[in-house]
């Protein structure tokens, strides 16, 4: 976007927020509606579609047997990829996922795994040789503001749907056996970010609100109101003070995205 | 193949390396140890051993990255094959890319980058030796670069991390207490003016304990940043008194 005309937003945008309002009429801490869809694609493990206001975000789990890390020969692996794919944006390219791709599906990870939503040790079959092996696949469908939190939605949403298959040990191989049990979650890590627009907070920015912001705060929150994980992007400040209010905000409205979806 | 060691604090409350939970590791820093680039700098912070070099401001290449209004800063951060126990590949991980781009986005606030229209700015950063805490050590190298090469900034950037060990909160954790640990907090600050431009955690803290971990970052960047300005002044007043 020419910055000409982010300029002219900015002014328009700054000024409503100061007043306590926002271009599509919100709050400045709320939410835009959340839909979550689970269970749209037969062939994956797990899967959900979560729309977030016109945010889109499509998410597969498939569940695979391979080796476990030498650091963790007990536990299960977990991977999880974003792709940025270019019909969701006119900004978004074909090619190996860039930096914006990766910093989403770290954060996603940093949320699931900080938070211990998976029971690893549950996931491994053979210690040192097999483990499952959890892939996450972040498919972004539409790009309207606010990615890692509709990510993060979308991926727990097919945690939540995923099944593991049966399987039994013979003679050292594994063999699959009719049937599935589903993936249990411990925790329910609900990802909140935060845009700064001329010094001030709102929560989940949408496109036009991250074209003009200057940083950008996400603050995963788990059941029990711990933070799990958190990441500053864009290349502003925030001073101390910033931080902790918006920790006490995030975890206000983790506890009530937990609710409304009653995860 | 390195164990795991049992307990991470001792019957005193002291860590494996004999430290206090508040203490930060010995740092050494250096500026203008590359004699190519325009600014330069190292530090050892335990046993890390960083070196970055700043190139720039320059004409950019792909010219069609150029921005009409501000010079566009770049930042590579890397670790050598040598630098971890089992050999790194020097392809770019994952992490490498991510810690590049939070690590740019934490110096960007600091730069006056509407100075150099048209331009480049490459901040290249070598993790020679890793032992914990190397994004906070990089930054700290980063920024003393960037004012090596004389770029006009608004403060120095200092960073340091705060995190969990055996429910004590520490300052500056080592590769050990940041993998058995129960949280890590990475901070980056401009001291002067109070503002933070780099912030992230992993591991799990109550509202309490990040509230006291994020205050521990901040004195520890506040540390860092006087040893950032003798280093400083140790090269430049070397300078001054040569020329008189």
């Amino acid at each position: 976007m020419s910055s000409v005309i982010v300029r002219v937003k900015q002014k328009q945008i700054a000024q409503l927020i100061a007043k306590g309002k926002r271009l599509d009429g919100r709050g400045l801490t709320e939410y835009r509606e959340i839909k979550v869809e689970q269970g749209i694609i037969e062939r994956a493990e797990g899967s959900a579609r979560i729309l977030l206001g016109k945010t889109e975000v499509m998410v597969g789990t498939k569940i695979e047997i391979g080796k476990p890390f030498p650091d963790t020969p007990n536990e299960g692996v977990l991977t999880v990829n974003a792709e940025l794919v270019p019909l969701a944006s006119p900004i978004f390219e074909p090619g190996p996922p860039d930096e914006n791709s990766i910093e989403i599906a770290r954060v996603v990870d940093r949320g699931i795994r900080e938070s211990k939503t998976i029971d690893f040790e549950k996931l491994c079959i053979e210690p040192g040789k097999k483990v499952f092996v959890v892939f996450v696949d972040v498919y972004v469908l539409n790009h309207d503001g606010n990615l890692i939190d509709a990510s993060a939605l979308a991926a727990l949403a097919a945690l939540l749907n995923t099944k593991m298959f049966n399987y039994e040990i013979k003679e050292d191989e594994v063999e699959i056996k009719p049937g599935y049990t589903p993936l249990s979650l411990k925790k329910h890590p609900i990802a909140v970010t935060f845009a700064k627009i001329n010094d001030k907070f709102v929560v989940d920015p949408w496109l036009e609100e991250e074209q003009v912001m200057e940083t950008r705060l996400t603050i995963t929150v788990d059941d029990n109101d711990n933070i799990c994980a958190i990441q500053k992007g864009g290349s502003g400040y925030f001073t101390p003070k910033q931080v902790l209010d918006a920790a006490k905000i995030a975890k206000e409205k983790a506890g009530e995205i937990r609710k409304k979806l009653n995860w | 193949m390195s164990h795991k060691p049992e307990k991470l604090l001792d019957k005193k409350g002291l860590r494996l390396d004999g430290r206090k939970p508040e203490e930060l590791r010995p740092i050494k820093i250096e500026v203008g140890v590359l004699s190519n680039a325009d600014g330069s700098a190292y530090i050892q912070q335990g046993k890390n051993k960083i070196l970055a070099a700043v190139y720039g401001p320059k004409e950019l290449h792909p010219k069609h990255l150029a921005l009409p209004d501000r010079t566009v800063l770049r930042c590579r951060y890397h670790m050598a094959p040598f630098s971890v126990q089992e050999r790194k590949s020097p392809a770019p991980s994952r992490r490498e890319i991510e810690l590049s781009k939070v690590i740019r986005e934490s110096l960007e606030p600091t730069v006056f980058l509407e100075y150099y229209p048209r331009t480049g700015i490459d901040i290249f950063i070598e993790v020679l030796q890793a032992d914990g805490g190397t994004r906070c050590a990089s930054i700290t190298a980063a920024s003393l670069a960037l004012a090596d090469a004389g770029i006009p900034m608004r403060d120095l950037v200092a960073a340091c991390a705060a995190g969990k060990i055996e429910n004590t909160i520490v300052l500056d954790l080592d590769d050990t207490e940041d993998k058995i640990g129960g949280a890590d907090v990475p901070v980056a600050l401009m001291p002067n003016l109070n503002a933070v431009t780099l912030l992230q955690m992993d591991g799990i803290l109550t509202l309490e304990e990040f509230e006291k971990a994020i205050n521990l970052a901040l004195e520890g960047c506040q540390k860092i940043y006087s040893m950032q300005k003798e280093a400083l002044k140790a090269k430049y007043v070397n300078v001054k008194e040569a020329e008189e």
